[in-house]
């Protein structure tokens, strides 16, 4: 590569560069003519040691030497490690104290088999402690969940969405805006909202109404984040 | 004691050390002979290194990196790893009894002198194409990886193949390329 004729071009055009962009791409190249340079010297470096081999020359060496010259070649500059393993008497008796202090497999390796247990009848609260079942079932919770929101709504009909699902701590917010989904999936609620004020409402009705759940079916995204949660809390503070 | 008898028992511990394995690979590291030997244990091998002159083995040093163009340090020679080889070569009839094939011998040969020849590093492919043009296929791959299991190959995760600890302990890397570009073809 012509280094000097490349270095002269960007001379010359130099006092032409004026934006910022311009001298930044003159940089580079610079740089990239360094570490070429750089390259070329480890190139010639290597080639004027005495390990330096053409490759092409010594593949046409190897491809012409048979088996037997190339192990002839090679064992002459080949000097194995020499290792030895041995036992000794003090090794074997180490050995066999180490043998007569060792519990037999049985006791280091017990074995645990399955507990038998008497089998019997199990009650409701024990499932439920166990979690099996739930305490309470979906739809006797969510109808306990309606009765709080006509409670919450009082006189005023409907009541703001964060007031109602907001809760002292995120799992348990996360916990009533589940739950506020179904309130409004089945009938037993539904939404008001303002665009504008980016207000939104929960009105419950009376009664359920199922025709709800059947027609005019529309999914209505709220965002129930962390830092909502948070901003709510602050507002509710303040 | 004596100091004739006092090197004779450091001789005797550094002969142990070095011929016996003690952990998965041969060889002992610097620090460790200096613990058990004490700090002027490069003496002590080299009093050895005369000793097994005589029996045609010789103390290997094998330096972590490139080899030292000066006399290395202590601290270098701390870091650096000590094998006992054979010092002269072996006849090649006598490679059979370190169960190796000649087949095997010959393919390391050319692993070797190949990715010497390619700056120190080449893509395995390479390597299994210049192998496979002597060898069956099938034992091509099985024998690098045998060469990087005992230690004359490394492989990296981008399938370059580079010389391990045991070609620099028991290669003469230099000695081997003047041979085979000697040879008259």
């Amino acid at each position: 590569m012509d280094v000097d004729d490349i270095i002269a071009t960007l001379h010359k055009c130099f006092p032409d560069w004026e934006s910022p962009q311009e001298l930044s791409l003159d940089a580079e190249a610079v740089q990239y003519l360094a570490s070429v340079i750089q390259n070329q010297g480890d190139w010639v470096k290597h080639r004027s040691t005495s390990l330096y081999t053409d490759p092409f020359l010594l593949e046409e060496k190897i491809q012409r030497l048979d088996k037997e010259e190339l192990v002839t070649l090679f064992t002459a500059v080949w000097n194995p490690v020499i290792e030895l393993e041995q036992l000794s008497i003090s090794s074997l008796a180490e050995a066999m104290k180490y043998w007569s202090d060792l519990a037999p497999i049985d006791e280091r390796w017990q074995k645990f088999g399955p507990m038998q247990v008497a089998a019997g009848a199990t009650t409701r609260e024990e499932l439920v402690k166990l979690r099996i079942l739930a305490e309470k079932t979906f739809f006797e919770e969510l109808e306990n969940f309606w009765t709080e929101l006509k409670q919450r709504v009082g006189e005023s009909e409907k009541i703001h969405y964060w007031d109602f699902v907001g809760a002292d701590t995120y799992k348990e917010t996360l916990d009533r805006a589940y739950m506020t989904s179904f309130l409004v999936t089945y009938g037993y609620a539904t939404l008001e909202m303002h665009p504008l004020e980016e207000e939104v409402f929960i009105k419950p009705f009376g009664k359920p109404r199922s025709e709800l759940a059947d027609n005019r079916m529309v999914s209505v995204p709220i965002s129930v984040s962390h830092e909502e949660w948070m901003r709510w809390k602050e507002e509710k503070q303040t | 004691m004596t100091r004739k008898a006092y090197y004779a028992r450091k001789i005797k511990r550094a002969t142990q050390l070095l011929f016996y394995k003690r952990h998965m690979k041969p060889g002992v590291k610097g620090w460790e002979l200096k613990n058990a030997l004490g700090s002027d244990y490069p003496k002590i091998l080299k009093v050895l290194d005369k000793h097994l002159e005589k029996l045609d083995l010789q103390v290997k040093t094998v330096f972590e990196g490139e080899e030292p163009t000066e006399k290395p340090t202590l601290e270098e020679l701390n870091r650096a790893r000590f094998f006992v080889t054979l010092r002269g070569g072996l006849p090649s009839k006598d490679a059979k009894m370190m169960g190796w094939r000649i087949d095997d011998i010959a393919g390391l040969a050319v692993a070797i002198s190949y990715i010497i020849s390619k700056r120190g590093k080449a893509p395995r492919e390479e390597v299994e194409d210049m192998l496979r043009s002597k060898l069956p296929g099938w034992r091509v791959d099985m024998n690098l990886n045998r060469y990087i299991r005992a230690g004359y190959l490394a492989e990296d995760e981008n399938n370059m193949l580079y010389l391990d600890w045991r070609t620099r302990a028991e290669v003469d890397q230099k000695e081997l390329v003047g041979l085979l570009l000697g040879t008259e073809t």
